[in-house]
This record gives structure tokens, sequence and C-alpha cells, in this order.
């Protein structure tokens, strides 16, 4: 008789913790594909430390990932968990403040011992005890004993069989969890193909781990969650990264130009880079050049010779770009940077995410030094907002700095797949042959973008740089007036942007007692605050900005019905600073956060309903 | 269609101080371009003149082709991009010794390491000119400039020595005021696949005056300097009676007497730049006076695969064998799923 109650829920929240090389990302990440595929909402967050390999057993090693699977739209990895999984006592010691009271622990029995409890700082024998899980459901799994037993005919080297606990413990999951082993399955054959031998062991170890779960009843529930109907359509799992990478491929055919990408890798950037090289299939160039610096300068070199030029970085790298950067603002080329931000300053936190970049992108340069800045705020919407930085940057002349986060470019969530005919067409301003009145910075009246002259297009040629252009022929001028229209100018193409971009949206009433005001990747955590404020009857709403320089037209309007207005962000307040200095007449409150984690929303809602009362 | 040298003149006023040593090099330029142009089939078009900051850094400007003024020492980064984008641009690079050298050494290195397919023009002056008169990484041990009023205490670089250490493909050296030989040069380099690199030894009047006047002199150019030609005996000196030895003993090079000791034209060496072996051309580009003549010409020119064409190459191989063609097709790629 099968004793295991099946109970259908809402949501859950699993965090899987091991060692650097435990495999704990991939563990997650199958987890949270897997419910993708049965048409949950999903979102994931990696929390991996910077060393590849730090001393095993220790807590300085440990790396985490947290999924948040949901029967409804999932907007954040959730901020405390349902289930904690612990390969050692470590994982546990640094994971256990993550784990919701009377949470499921899972841990590896084989790795707790005396020794290993020590080595993981613990001062006591007891760990559970010492970290307070006593109201908790650990399950003592001896997951690695287990997995050697399962695997020890399959002539793997025991190194090798190890290193498949992970799987495992992903069995356990799935039997807890109610999921189907196929997708999972064909990960083995597609992630083994040239190394066939481990396919069948990793799914033998998978299936031991869903075996062990059902024989042991080792949870005295299994979940189901029942997923609500989804928008039709074709899906997919899809990261922030990622999508940066494919909405800058899209900006490039859109505007039928070779997509060239010069880079340096850098944390947590390196995937666009990485990412970028795959697709060569569609026209793209990636150069890893010798530094960030070089990273800038070839693509202000191809945006010149006429390719959709781009750049991709983290802070430290956005600070070495930023003499480049002036050239390309000097020189009007299009040009997109994209900055993935994490803890900073200097080498900082380079796993961990933060907001702490915004001043030095609107501000970071010598000169009156305007550029476009735009910011993502989810993992999907990463593609729309690198294909519009794109399409600014091309039809606009002018350098964009696309900020995105270390927390969405690392996490991922489905995805409703576009259809590209959806996507507008991208027009740069390329002059042509023929054309026998060109002058490098004349200007159109709309955009008041200059024209793309290539090389190698005949009666065209002419010479650009970063001393002082002429108003109109662009030649060096160091005329003193000519110096004060060109500043203006330049100020004035970007702040025309306005006109070419929506409108801010407020997601609830357009007036009230609150209005909560973020930007960028805290926008899944601010969302699911407000809401649930919402549903309590409050009288708050939501601005979320991706538009940062320039501001959306009515951004002014949006602050005159409310009582107060907090600004949220994970740095010391630099969008409220922005704020103050663009509406100096409305009061700004601020919510900020700076330990290289996201917000939570139990925390968001705290300080919403101190400011409500 | 032939071009002339006024078809490369830009209208703009050149603001080199008279008498500075990159007129000359300038006016070799303007002599090269129209027969590159005719020999390599170009159209004006396809030149394209980058720069970064300094002096000589100027140059595109008068330059009547596409012309990019870059930022300091970033020149060759920012030239390797507008090759890549375009490759079939002629893409020369204008820079100096504090440009290419100091502080953007690194980019320098590394468009040689990849031997990337752009002419590069290092004007060395052995200074710091357009910012008045500091040393530059070329300036001799001990010189006095306004940032060593006591001489300077760093050892300088051999351009040449850098370049052919980073396996330079074409490495050549002129004399400003020699433009018949940098006419030479430039055809030459344009004519290389690769980095062609040519460092044009200039004078700055102004800061650092006869710099490299004890070979420049008109009066023991001649005896002082040697000019290697690929295939012809490394001979020199007024009267053609000196010549180049290898010293087997110390494995160095060695300058004898022709007709001296029973030296005959045969026992000269003969100059081969297309030797990938760098021994020798390590060697050419190091004599130093006054126990050696310095070396001009084309030290090597050797050929091997180029970046622009690895990176073109590569990008077909791809593309023919690629199941993925556009966008929508890569949205659709891997796992996906169905909400009905």
């Amino acid at each position: 008789m099968d004793i295991t109650k099946r109970v259908e829920i809402d949501d859950v929240v699993i965090r899987f913790s091991g060692d650097s090389g435990d495999g704990m990302q991939l563990t997650g990440t199958l987890f949270a594909d897997t419910a993708a595929l049965l048409g949950d909402g999903v979102s994931t967050f990696p929390d991996y430390p910077a060393e590849i390999r730090a001393p095993q057993g220790t807590v300085s090693g440990v790396s985490g990932f947290q999924v948040h699977v949901g029967s409804g739209v999932v907007r954040t990895p959730g901020d405390y968990c349902d289930v904690l999984i612990a390969m050692n006592p470590a994982a546990l010691r640094a994971n256990a403040k993550w784990a919701k009271k009377g949470a499921t622990v899972i841990v590896d029995a084989d790795e707790f011992n005396e020794k290993t409890v020590q080595r993981a700082g613990f001062s006591t024998i007891d760990p559970f005890e010492e970290l307070g899980l006593k109201d908790s459901n650990v399950i003592f799994a001896p997951i690695t004993s287990l997995t050697k037993e399962s695997l020890k005919d399959s002539g793997l080297d025991n190194k090798v069989i190890v290193r498949s606990k992970n799987m495992f413990a992903l069995g356990i999951c799935y039997f807890i969890y109610d999921h189907p082993f196929d997708f999972t399955f064909k990960y083995f054959k597609n992630k083994f193909r040239k190394k066939p031998e481990f396919i069948e062991p990793n799914k033998k170890v998978l299936v031991a781990g869903y075996n062990y779960a059902a024989n042991t009843h080792a949870h005295a529930n299994t979940y189901k969650i029942v997923s609500q109907k989804k928008e039709k359509g074709t899906y997919r799992s899809i990261s922030g990264n990622q999508a940066t990478a494919w909405g800058l491929i899209a900006a490039a055919e859109k505007a039928n130009l070779p997509l060239f990408c010069g880079s340096y890798p850098i944390t947590p950037a390196t995937n666009i880079l990485e990412e970028l090289a795959i697709h060569k299939n569609l026209n793209v160039k990636t150069l890893q050049v010798e530094d960030e610096i070089a990273g800038i300068c070839t693509a202000i070199g191809a945006a010149f010779a006429g390719n959709f030029a781009v750049t991709t970085t983290s802070g430290p790298g956005l600070s070495l770009k930023s003499e480049a950067l002036g050239l390309a603002v000097m020189t009007e080329l299009p040009l997109v940077v994209v900055d993935v931000q994490r803890g900073g300053p200097s080498t900082g936190l380079p796993t961990k995410t933060e907001q702490s970049d915004l001043s030095q992108a609107l501000y970071g340069r010598n000169g009156e030094c305007p550029v476009v800045v735009i910011a993502a705020s989810t993992p999907s919407n990463c593609f729309h907002y690198a294909f519009h930085a794109g399409k600014i940057a091309m039809e606009h002349m002018t350098p964009v700095i696309l900020l995105t986060d270390g927390f969405i470019a690392n996490g991922s969530e489905p995805w409703k797949i576009p259809a590209m005919k959806d996507y507008p067409s991208i027009c740069p301003p390329i002059v042509h042959e023929g054309d026998t009145d060109y002058k490098p910075y004349r200007r159109d009246e709309l955009r008041l973008a200059r024209r793309w002259a290539l090389p190698e297009t005949k009666g065209l040629e002419h010479r650009i740089g970063g001393l002082e252009k002429d108003f109109i022929t662009g030649e060096a001028s160091h005329d003193p007036v000519n110096h004060q229209k060109m500043v203006d100018i330049r100020a004035a193409k970007v702040a025309r942007v306005q006109d070419f971009i929506p409108d801010q949206e407020i997601i609830g009433d357009a007036d009230g007692d609150l209005l909560v005001v973020g930007w960028g990747g805290t926008f899944g955590h601010l969302l699911s605050a407000v809401d649930d404020l919402q549903n309590e009857g409050k009288k708050i709403s939501l601005a979320h900005f991706n538009y940062i320089n320039p501001l959306p037209k009515n951004t002014g309007e949006i602050f005159k019905s409310f009582r107060k207005i907090v600004v949220c962000e994970l740095n010391l307040g630099q969008f409220a600073d922005y704020l103050r200095t663009e509406f100096y007449n409305v009061r700004f409150e601020q919510c900020n956060k700076v330990q290289g984690l996201p917000f939570t929303v139990a925390e968001l809602k705290e300080k919403f309903k101190q400011l409500l009362k | 269609m032939e071009y002339t040298q006024q078809d490369f003149k830009s209208s703009m006023e050149i603001k080199w101080c008279p008498g500075c040593g990159d007129y000359a090099v300038y006016a070799a330029v303007q002599r090269a371009l129209p027969i590159v142009a005719k020999e390599l089939n170009y159209t004006r078009e396809r030149f394209t003149f980058v720069s970064g900051i300094g002096c000589s850094s100027r140059f595109p400007y008068y330059v009547n082709c596409f012309g990019f003024h870059g930022i300091h020492g970033r020149a060759s980064a920012i030239s390797t991009g507008v090759k890549v984008a375009n490759p079939r641009l002629s893409v020369w690079q204008i820079t100096g010794d504090g440009d290419a050298l100091a502080i953007g050494g690194n980019h320098f290195i590394h468009a040689i390491r990849r031997n990337i397919d752009i002419n590069i023009l290092l004007f060395n002056n052995q200074i710091y000119g357009l910012t008045k008169g500091q040393y530059s990484p070329t300036s001799k041990l001990g010189m006095i400039t306004k940032t060593s009023p006591y001489g300077t205490v760093e050892h300088p670089f051999n351009p040449g020595e850098l370049i052919i250490g980073a396996r330079g493909t074409f490495f050549a050296r002129s004399l400003d005021v020699e433009i018949k030989l940098s006419t030479e040069i430039m055809t030459e380099a344009a004519k290389h696949d690769g980095t062609s690199v040519m460092e044009m030894l200039v004078n700055c009047v102004i800061f650092n005056d006869k710099a490299h006047g004890y070979i420049s002199d008109r009066e023991n150019r001649e005896d002082r300097t040697i000019v290697l030609h690929h295939g012809q005996p490394m001979i020199f000196g007024k009267n053609r009676d000196k010549g180049l030895v290898l010293d087997r003993d110390n494995m160095q090079l060695k300058v004898v007497e022709i007709g001296r000791d029973g030296i005959t034209e045969n026992d000269i060496l003969v100059h081969n730049a297309e030797n990938q072996d760098t021994g020798i051309h390590m060697m050419l580009a190091g004599m130093k006076m006054p126990e050696m003549p310095v070396a001009l010409g084309i030290i090597r020119n050797v050929k091997d695969r180029t970046y622009d064409d690895n990176v073109r190459d590569q990008l077909e191989e791809v593309k023919a064998k690629a199941k993925v063609h556009c966008v929508d097709d890569l949205l659709h790629s891997g796992a996906t799923w169905e909400v009905e």
C-alpha cells in the first residue's frame, strides 16, 4: 500500500547547495527546465562563489541554486525555500538561513561526520541543533554510498561515480514533486553525445534517487503543482545573458548588418560573449581581445566600418571603457555597451548582484558626454531591451548602455517565444553612393542623428575622430561657439530619444498612497511585494523603469498623484538622486540594499507598510 | 583608374612644425598610394587611415581617404575593428613611439601576434612632441627631457626587436629623408598579407632635433646605415666595400671590409627577408651604431595566415554547416514546449 499522499500546491521553492564542484547549478537547472516543460512558472537564482573550486567542504566553496516553481506567473526565485538540499555540512551552514521554518532539509548523510562538521566551521557536533533546524523535516539520505552502490558494476572509476551524486539528489526531488524523467534523459543524451558511456550511469543514478525516495517514504507527501492555463504559444527557458545575446543578434538581423562583438571575459557578463561566439552562422563576428579597452575600441572601429558593433562587460570593465565611450559619443557612431552589473567597487563581489553602476553609466566620462541608458528587468526581457538598445543606437547614431545585473543575467524563466515579424524594422541612416552633398555632421531634424557613411562607398571619403567637430563638415574645430553648439546638440540628440520610447506604465492605480519606483532587475521582487499589498487593499502602485536616459515623457506626470514615492534599488540611492536632479520639487523616499543579494519580498513589504502608516 | 598624388591630398591645412620629419613620410605616402592603388587594383574609397594621438596621428586628416582619428594608444584596436568589419579595406594605421609603445603597447603587440592585415606606420622620433618634450619608450638612456632633467634612467625599446619578438610577419625601417626608400617599403607593406610594421625614424625639430642625425647626416649616411634588399648581399658603405658576415664564434653579426683579409663578395651574407626563423632578422633589427650600421629597408617579410582571413573562413565554414539560418530558427532551437 502506498502511504504517500499526493498534495496539490501552488508553488514551491527549492534550494540546491553543495561544493562548487558538486554540480548544483546543473541540478537546479534540470529541475527548473523540467518544471517549465510541465507548464509551471519558474524563476531561478544561481548563488555561486567567485572561486571555481574553493577548498572542499568549506563554507567559502559552497555553490547554491534556488528554483521557484509555481502554478501561475512566478516573478522571483522566492525569498526563502521550502526544501533545502545540502550535499555537505558546509552547504547546510551557508544556506540554513534561507530555509523557511519547518522546511524539508535533505542532506547527504555520508558527508556528515565529526571531521566534516568541524571543517564547515560548526562549534558543536550537532549542526542541526546549532542552526535551529530542529523543527525541520530533515531527511538523512546516504546519497554518496547509494550512488556508489548503484554504479558499482558500471566500470566507471570512483571519482566519476561520486561526481554523479547530484543526480541522486535530483531523483529524490523528482519523486517528491512528481517530475517525469524524459526531459532529463534527453539532456543526458545530448550532453554526453561524445561520451555515450556516461548516459546510462547518469540515468541510473537519477532513477535510483527517485526509487530511494519512493521506497523509504522519505517524505510524507508528494506534491503536484497544478499549472494555470498560460497564453497559447511556443515556450522555452531562457537566461538573461542568453536573451541579451539573442536580442543583439536580432537587432543585427533587422538592420541587415553583421553583428560585431569585441569583448574581454568578465564575470558575470562572459556568457554573452560565449553565446554570441556560437552563432557565427548568423553573421556574428566575435573577437575576444586583449583587454576591455580593446573590446570597445575594436567595436568603435567596426562601427565606423559599418557593422552593428557591441561590447559586453561588467562594472570594472565599464570603467576601463569610459574614455573610448567618449570617442563613440564624439564620433556619433552606433554602439551598444552591455554592463552586467555586479557588486562593486573595484573587484568587489564578482558573482553577486547589485545596481551600483547606474551613476557610472549616466555620468562616468570626461566632458559633457551623454549616452542613452536602458535597463532590462527580467531574464527574458533582456531580449527586448537588447534589441531596442540596438535599434536606438543605429537609428539615432549614439552609444547606448544596456544595464542588466548578475541576478537577471544568470537567472532564467520560461519565455513565450516571439516572432521576429512582430519586431519593428531597424533603419540606420546609411548614406549611399552618389550622394554628392554628404556632410558628415549634418543631421536629420527628427532624431538629430548624423548620417553614417561607410568606408568603401565611393565619393564619401571623410575623416572623423575624437577632436571636437565642426557642426556641419565634421572637420576638427576649436571654434568656441561651434563647441557650445556641438555640446548642446549632442545633449539634445540623446534627449530626443524620448520621442521614440513608450510612456512609463504604472502597475496599479494612477494615484494612491504610495508609488513604488524601481528600475532594472528588481522588478520581480517589487511587483510581488506591491501585488501582495494591493491584495491586502493598500493604495500602492509600481512604476518600474526600463528607459533611464532619457526618461519617458510622462515621468514627471506620474509622480504627481501619490502621497509618497519610494525609490527602491540595490545601491545607496543612485536612481533616486538622478530623479531628484530631474524633478527637484518631488520628495523621494529611499529603500536601498547593498549586500550583493536581491531584495526579499518580505523586507520590501515591511518597508512599504511602514511608509503607508 | 589611375590616381595621382593630388588625389590623396585632403584640403585640410597641415599643422606640423616647419621642418618636421612627418612631412617627408607624408610625401612618401602620397607617392606610394597611387602605386599601391594601381598594382593592387584598389579604388581610393578602399583606403582607410586610422590613428591614435600624437603629432603624427593628425595624419588621417591630411589624406583624402576615409579616416579615423582615435584616442591615445588605441589605434591598433580601432584598426583591428575596421579591418575585421570590412576585410576589403586597405587599412593604414598611423602611430608614434608613445602611442604604440607606451600607452598602446598592449594593443600593438596583440595586433602583431594576430597578424591582422593592416599597415602600421610607426613614427619614431624618440620624444613626446605634442605634449612638448617628455621622454618616450624609445628615448635613449640618459636623455635629458622636461620629465628627465637629470637624464632618463630607463632602457628604451628597439621597436624592431619587439615586433620580431612577437613574430611579426613584416618589419621594415626607413629614415624620414629617404623618401624613395620609404615609398618602396610602403608599397611592399601594402602587398604583404598580414600586419606590416614600418618604423619611420623621424626628426622632431623642436624637441629632439637630430635624434637620428648620426645616421641621417648626408655625409655619413651610407657608412652608418645598410639598406637591405631581399636576395641581395648585405653590402653597404659609400664605396660599397663593407658587408655583414656571421661571426660564428660569437653567433653575432660582424662588419667586414671586402678585399681585406681575403674577404670577397661571396663571403657576405645574402639577405633573406622571407626566412620564417626570426634569429637573423632579430640581429639585423638590433644593430646599433657605432659598432654596426643601422638596418634600413625590409628586414622581415614572411607569409602566414592572417587574422582577418581566419575570421572570414571560420564564418563561412560555420555558415555552411549551420541548421539555424535566422533569428526565428534560433529562438526555436533547443528545448521548447507548446501551450495549447
